[in-house]
């Protein structure tokens, strides 16, 4: 994530030194997280102006809680819980004024998560091209999935998380990360699969016309 | 050791948790066996496998500018 991430012993002395006063601190804890931070919040938000507002809430919210932070879980994990929760609030403040069917479509997590895409896919894009126009297309892909599969998908396979760590920030099951992360992935495939022949060519026309690319 | 049957259905359903180490040693074995011989169950496989590994890579939430910066401020008024 860019940044080297804090070891545990620096993190109990940071969170100490906080605690007695020192602000300076609070920095150098926070610091690792910043980018983590700004994701979470995006995952939920999908807006840079809303996800920064809600990134320094959590911030500040941590920094007036963190005297009562008993350590169950790495700083960075909490503080990445404390911006899920702003987000969804912010999310549900937001759309109290709105019409329902403004609303997240209903999604279902029973019965079977079926890939509907049978294109052989072993070869990653590798030229720059195409890696630019990859780029782009899983911004999009990322955004055109339901927010909870979009929030489990972006903490496991971006942020990195465990499932366990997952389960925790989100505040749901293990079973229910697992199931989630599944029908994000196939979506996420079905929404970036090459052509029916494994071919990621941008030059062929008639892919163009299905493909994100 | 006799590897019983598995169908493409169960596997789809355990392919994420295959990928993630999530699955005891007689599943995985049963599910490798299947891999082998079924093409589509591959080719699913492989791009669910490419799909973590290109969001892994590639995904990057641009940080808007000054944002670090901006944030310190508030932490300093605060």
């Amino acid at each position: 994530m860019g940044t080297t991430k804090l070891s545990l012993d620096n993190e109990v002395e940071l969170i100490q030194r906080v605690c007695a006063g020192d602000k300076e601190a609070f920095y150098a804890l926070v610091e690792p997280c910043e980018r983590g931070v700004f994701t979470a919040a995006m995952s939920i938000l999908n807006n840079v102006a809303d996800a920064e507002e809600v990134a320094q809430e959590a911030v500040l919210k941590a920094f007036s809680a963190l005297p009562r932070f008993r350590g169950e879980a790495r700083f960075s994990t909490w503080l990445i819980q404390i911006t899920i929760n702003e987000a969804r609030l912010k999310l549900r403040k937001d759309r109290r004024h709105l019409y329902e069917s403004i609303d997240e479509p209903r999604t279902d997590d029973t019965g079977d998560a079926f890939p509907k895409d049978f294109a052989d896919w072993r070869e990653i894009p590798s030229e720059e091209l195409q890696r630019k126009q990859l780029r782009e297309a899983l911004q999009r892909a990322l955004q055109s999935l339901p927010q909870k599969y979009r929030e489990v998908l972006i903490l496991r396979d971006i942020q990195h998380l465990s499932i366990q760590e997952t389960a925790q920030v989100l505040g749901i099951t293990v079973a229910s990360v697992k199931t989630r992360l599944l029908r994000a992935r196939f979506h996420m495939r079905d929404a970036l699969a090459p052509g029916i022949d494994g071919s990621w060519s941008n030059g062929k026309v008639e892919y163009e016309k299905v493909r994100p690319w | 050791m006799t590897v019983i049957e598995i169908s493409c259905l169960e596997v789809w359903r355990e392919i994420s948790n295959f990928l993630d180490g999530e699955v005891d040693a007689e599943l995985r074995s049963r599910m490798e066996t299947h891999f082998k011989g079924c093409a589509h169950c591959r080719a699913i496989l492989d791009g669910t496998r490419n799909v973590v590994k290109l969001i892994g890579d590639g995904v990057e939430y641009q940080v808007p500018e000054e944002f670090s910066k901006r944030l310190h401020a508030k932490i300093k008024d605060k």
